[in-house]
């Protein structure tokens, strides 16, 4: 129906447009910056005041990838001539590209620890989200003793910063043989999000009627089936939102990486800071880092924003 | 061919009992509604036979056999949500199938069955459409074909029209009628409705705090109710019911109402079936329905005058407030008939439709005049 807007009423929405555009910019300003100085010459990266226009190339990533070392003479001519491209563009920085004794260019840390960083994410993401969504269905469904104080117990891991027990934890992964592998950043990863999980989906659990099931046990199935032909399905909006938080906490997770990982299981966050640059920082190269790091969320994110946006409306509950 | 049966069957949420001993026995066929207001314990029984409720004593039988112990889904019966819980990722004709995949049926067997169905229904052209995309009345008939598909032993129905609107709650009302008529399976319905469960019921089980207050056919609890809340919860208008005094004079007995002046006049006989159901006056209350309320413009014999109070206009007739010593009585006149409250009429008691009560007790003392 075609209401009447009055003036005021418009430039009301006007005003409110004018301020969806500026806390976009806000939250938009940093990320332009990494991305902009990832594809910036190293010289205008740190210029006052910020370069804005400039002619963007690729050898921050490059440099990300390949070991390198600085230069203590100029390559000769031959040398120059004789690399390939994107090893032009280290020689250019000031550095060279390390090759072992048969020649073979040397990676650098960079895509392993990428990999780790996605490795860990996806499976804790996937543990917690499972478990969070098993439990939510138990305490949304059934009559268990003492359901409050569980949740409360459940919800109370949250109730102190995770890194007040960096050193206990360290200690006891020390011991058990966790220290530096992918299981031991999974398990504490899933330990931390599993009562966000639990919790989340047991507000959208709570939203599922549960005549939807109770029609579907009448009709010839078992809980079981029940749960995952019907209840899944309708919690998909949930399962969806939970696994993107879950899955960026674990992915930008800082600390516990840097103090559990050293070399194999070490993810991208305390990698990127620490290792790009052979000399001074080179802050081209964190920042393609960072950049490369920034696109699985946004990837995840947009893939499952029809799941974030979906209201919890179902149309088919006669209320 | 399925009998259910209960025996003795209770049911406690916390400290609170809300089915207390209840013996029920549903014929093939047959069309029960179980009729009370809300918190009375009939949709826990039907969810009781459903299999969705656990009871805490006695025995659910279908076709002689114990069931309670058995899950929902071994039941074999179907159900009908006042929500109608259509699956919402669903389309209409896999909402149908739901019940079909369960049972392992080939794809050809599930086609045809859904098939057919949607045509009893009229709904084949709705089956690609999602159940938001439906209106009340089409998500009720999917509702019903989804539990109509498989032919189970019982459906059950959970105020199944009570979502929807006034004049679809009608229309719905005939269709599921017709729809037992034609494929008539035992069928259990509740509702807080007294008008639905007149019109669908073969019997009427009114329920109330979890008592059984009395089974029977639509007319038997209408002209013959049990007890006080029977006699009140049925019918619309609601029945007249006062406290009363029976005298003998001469050669008939008079009523009087609470605060009359005067006794309507009955016959003798009433005395004497009053005396077997031995009650004291004190206890003793009249119920009379405002059809059973006869009112005359003139003075005739056995009438007595009263004044109109309350006239309520309903179209096909006015239900006037007939003020009788210090109480009520509501009549039903022809539309009209009583021209304009304050005014003088005459009031005469049908003793055919007439009941006694004990106040004490609740019930009904059977008095047939």
């Amino acid at each position: 129906m075609a209401a009447v807007t009055t003036s005021a009423e418009r430039s009301l929405n006007k005003l409110a447009i004018v301020g969806v555009l500026i806390v976009t910019i806000i939250f938009l300003a940093p990320i332009y910056w990494i991305a902009s100085t990832a594809f910036k010459p190293r010289n205008l990266a740190t210029t006052i005041p910020p370069t804005v226009v400039f002619q963007p190339e690729i050898s921050p990533f490059v440099k990300l990838f390949t070991k390198r070392s600085q230069l203590r003479t100029a390559p000769t001519p031959e040398q120059y001539a004789a690399a390939p491209w994107w090893e032009r563009l280290v020689f250019d920085g000031g550095e060279k590209v390390v090759r072992s004794g048969r020649g073979e260019v040397q990676w650098s840390g960079y895509p392993s620890r990428f990999m780790n960083s996605l490795i860990v994410a996806i499976t804790s993401t996937i543990l917690a989200v499972g478990m969070g969504t098993f439990t939510a269905y138990g305490f949304s469904r059934f009559k268990i003793k003492g359901e409050q104080d569980l949740l409360f117990f459940i919800l109370s891991t949250r109730m102190l910063p995770p890194v007040v027990v960096a050193i206990p934890m360290f200690l006891m992964y020390r011991v058990v043989g966790l220290n530096d592998t992918h299981w031991g950043l999974i398990i504490l990863y899933t330990a931390f999000n599993l009562s966000f999980s639990v919790w989340l989906m047991k507000g959208f659990m709570d939203e599922i009627p549960k005549e939807y099931e109770e029609a579907a046990l009448v009709d010839g199935y078992t809980r079981m089936e029940a749960f995952f032909k019907i209840v899944l399905p309708e919690a998909a909006t949930g399962i969806a939102a939970t696994a993107v938080f879950c899955f960026i906490t674990a992915w930008n997770e800082y600390a516990f990486a840097l103090i559990m990982t050293n070399r194999r299981a070490q993810t991208a966050p305390p990698f990127i800071p620490s290792q790009v640059g052979s000399g001074l920082p080179d802050w081209t190269v964190i920042a393609a880092g960072t950049f490369l790091f920034l696109l699985p969320v946004a990837i995840f994110t947009f893939l499952l924003r029809n799941h974030l946006l979906r209201g919890m409306s179902f149309g088919a509950i006669r209320k | 061919m399925t009998q259910i049966e209960l025996r003795g069957v209770q049911k406690f949420f916390g400290a609170v009992q809300v089915i207390k001993d209840l013996n029920l026995q549903i014929d093939d066929n047959e069309f029960i509604v179980l009729l009370g207001q809300s918190g009375c314990g009939k949709t826990t029984t039907l969810r009781a036979i459903a299999g969705l409720e656990t009871i805490d004593g006695g025995d659910v039988l279908i076709d002689g056999k114990p069931v309670q112990h058995l899950k929902a889904a071994d039941r074999d019966i179907a159900m009908v949500f006042q929500s109608f819980s259509l699956y919402p990722h669903m389309s209409v004709y896999e909402n149908i199938a739901f019940p079909l995949r369960a049972m392992r049926k080939s794809r050809a067997e599930i086609d045809g069955e859904v098939r057919s169905v949607a045509k009893v229904l009229q709904i084949t052209d709705l089956l690609g459409k999602k159940p938001s995309a439906l209106s009340g009345g089409d998500m009720q008939r999917v509702a019903i074909g989804r539990a109509l598909v498989r032919r189970p032993k019982a459906m059950l129905m959970d105020e199944p029209i009570g979502a929807l609107d006034a004049k679809l709650r009608e229309e719905m009302r005939a269709e599921i009628k017709r729809l037992h008529i034609k494929q008539g399976s035992t069928t259990i319905y509740v509702t807080h409705d007294q008008i639905e469960a007149m019109s669908l019921a073969d019997r009427i089980v009114i329920m109330h705090e979890g008592v059984l207050q009395q089974v029977g056919s639509p007319s038997e609890v209408y002209t013959h109710p049990a007890n006080l809340f029977v006699a009140q919860f049925v019918g619309s208008p609601v029945m007249n019911v006062a406290n009363a005094a029976v005298t003998m004079n001469g050669s008939g007995a008079r009523v009087t109402v609470d605060g009359a002046a005067e006794g309507f006049v009955f016959p003798a006989e009433l005395v004497g079936q009053l005396d077997a159901a031995n009650v004291g006056q004190d206890r003793l209350a009249l119920g009379i329905r405002p059809e059973g309320v006869m009112v005359s413009r003139e003075p005739a014999d056995g009438y007595l005058p009263v004044e109109a109070h309350i006239i309520e206009p309903l179209g096909s007739y006015d239900i006037v407030d007939l003020k009788v010593g210090t109480q009520m009585l509501r009549a039903r006149t022809r539309s009209g008939f009583v021209g304009k409250p304050g005014v003088q009429v005459f009031a005469r008691l049908d003793p055919a439709q007439a009941h006694f009560f004990d106040t004490a007790s609740g019930n009904s003392l059977g008095v047939r005049l």
